[in-house]
């Protein structure tokens, strides 16, 4: 358990910037590294992620369990795609220079490889910013800020509701689990499927209904507190986007811009280094 | 449609939190790298309860925010249609009329049926879709998983999702229909 990545309050200028600046980063680099293919421009990403990443910081302990399961994941989905599809590449950069062959209908070819890689990459783009943003956005100051920009404040409020609860919710799961462990019901793996379903349900069960209380307790309350009477609310967070901030975002805005035109000015997204 | 009130509010963040913790809680059946997802269920109940708005944020902020959190990588082409699922399943939320109540028999079925559709449409259309679209995966694999996704979901959500909502019909109807005694 604790696997999980939660925010840790340090003092460098990537916590000072607001959640939303982090945030307008983030989902710019996963546009842009989802649309890109090209080996380039993310090793360009990779290298600004990892920058990010050593000035948030972030104490490699926090985050190296995750970056096991991305590893994992990594592998996994890498072999499915050779097995499943071993000229891909070939396909892609229409080329083909088998290496070796390694068994029947399974050529190893440079050009898969390269895909691969490319695959590959692209993960290495993408994690070290979501690390950073996660250990490094305070909840309550991201909320206030969502609300900054503009977006309604009930919106606004179901975030900071959803972070703020995860971790009371995961603690109750662990109670009842122990609790319906400690009274025999055996939670491995080896049992059939449909009991393995009934087992994990009289967890759900318990854990969905006291979920469902927890609505209604913390719907009243802010009822009567008068939430949503009002057209604005203030917070007790917010922080002003700073000069930092407009610049980090232009900076974003432009890279990936950039990145963008870069990529498809040939007008395909892969880089193609066979032809 | 139902106004957005603070009710929606709550169950989207409490929601959201339920479905992130429920990440961590898979059920393996057999097959490599297919496991069975309890959230799924849990995303089917809410949204059949609160309906579609609250279903497709729960989905798209839930699954989002989960990835990230426990996978470190967030895999947008799965993100979208699990925000599918919760609109088309939401959209029957009056249907079901769980909280009056009413979720027996016919409603299961429809529960189901409505389920099988939105999940077949969200893993085997729309994610492989997106897979081949923005990832360039290629796309026997990624039709496998979604196949693969689709059976896993339909099974969890057909089984734990149709015994969550009956039974927390049978408790939130009975609240709302006292009988006088005499």
């Amino acid at each position: 358990m604790n696997r999980m990545i939660s925010y840790v309050k340090k003092d460098t200028w990537i916590h000072r910037l607001s959640g939303v600046t982090k945030l307008f980063f983030f989902l710019l680099w996963c546009i842009t590294s989802a649309l890109t293919y090209d080996t380039r421009i993310l090793l360009v990403m990779i290298a600004v992620t990892i920058a990010v990443f050593v000035m948030s910081k972030t104490a490699w302990r926090q985050v190296a369990p995750v970056f096991r399961v991305v590893l994992f994941f990594m592998v996994l989905n890498v072999a499915a795609i050779f097995l499943l599809s071993p000229y891909q590449g070939c396909e892609i950069y229409h080329h083909r220079a088998v290496l070796a062959p390694l068994f029947p209908g399974h050529d190893l070819t440079a050009e898969e490889l390269f895909y691969l890689f490319n695959v590959v990459i692209k993960y290495f783009a993408i994690t070290p910013a979501i690390f950073a943003f996660l250990v490094t956005t305070d909840p309550s100051e991201f909320a206030a800020s969502l609300n900054g920009i503009g977006i309604p404040y009930t919106a606004a409020y179901s975030v900071a509701i959803a972070l703020r609860y995860i971790p009371d919710v995961q603690d109750d799961y662990h109670r009842i689990r122990n609790a319906q462990e400690a009274r025999g019901i055996e939670m491995s793996s080896k049992a059939k499927l449909t009991d393995r379903i009934r087992r994990t349900s009289s967890i759900i069960f318990p854990l969905l209904f006291s979920a469902m209380d927890r609505i209604d307790v913390v719907s009243n309350a802010m009822e009567l507190r008068g939430f949503g009477k009002k057209k604005r609310r203030t917070w007790y967070a917010h922080r002003k986007l700073a000069a930092a901030d407009i610049l980090v975002m232009a900076g974003t805005a432009a890279f990936c811009t950039f990145a963008l035109v870069f990529t498809f000015h040939d007008g395909d997204r892969f880089y193609n280094p066979f032809v | 449609m139902k106004k957005f009130g603070i009710k929606e509010v709550v169950a989207i963040g409490i929601g959201t939190a339920l479905f992130v913790a429920l990440t961590e809680v898979q059920i393996p059946t057999g097959i490599p790298n297919t496991s069975l997802q309890p959230r799924m269920a849990v995303l089917a109940f809410l949204s059949a309860i609160f309906g579609p708005l609250v279903g497709a944020i729960v989905g798209l902020l839930g699954h989002a925010l989960g990835d990230a959190l426990f996978y470190g990588s967030v895999w947008w082409s799965w993100v979208f249609p699990e925000a599918v699922v919760g609109i088309l399943i939401g959209a029957f939320a009056k249907k079901f009329a769980v909280r009056e109540g009413g979720f027996a028999k016919k409603n299961i079925v429809l529960f189901n049926v409505v389920q099988v559709v939105a999940n077949a449409l969200a893993w085997i259309l729309l994610a492989p879709a997106l897979d081949i679209a923005v990832y360039a995966e290629p796309a026997n694999k990624v039709f496998l998983q979604g196949a693969a996704a689709f059976l896993g979901n339909i099974l969890i959500v057909g089984i734990l999702g149709s015994l969550l909502l009956a039974a927390y019909s049978r408790i939130a109807g009975k609240s709302a229909s006292l009988e006088k005694e005499d």
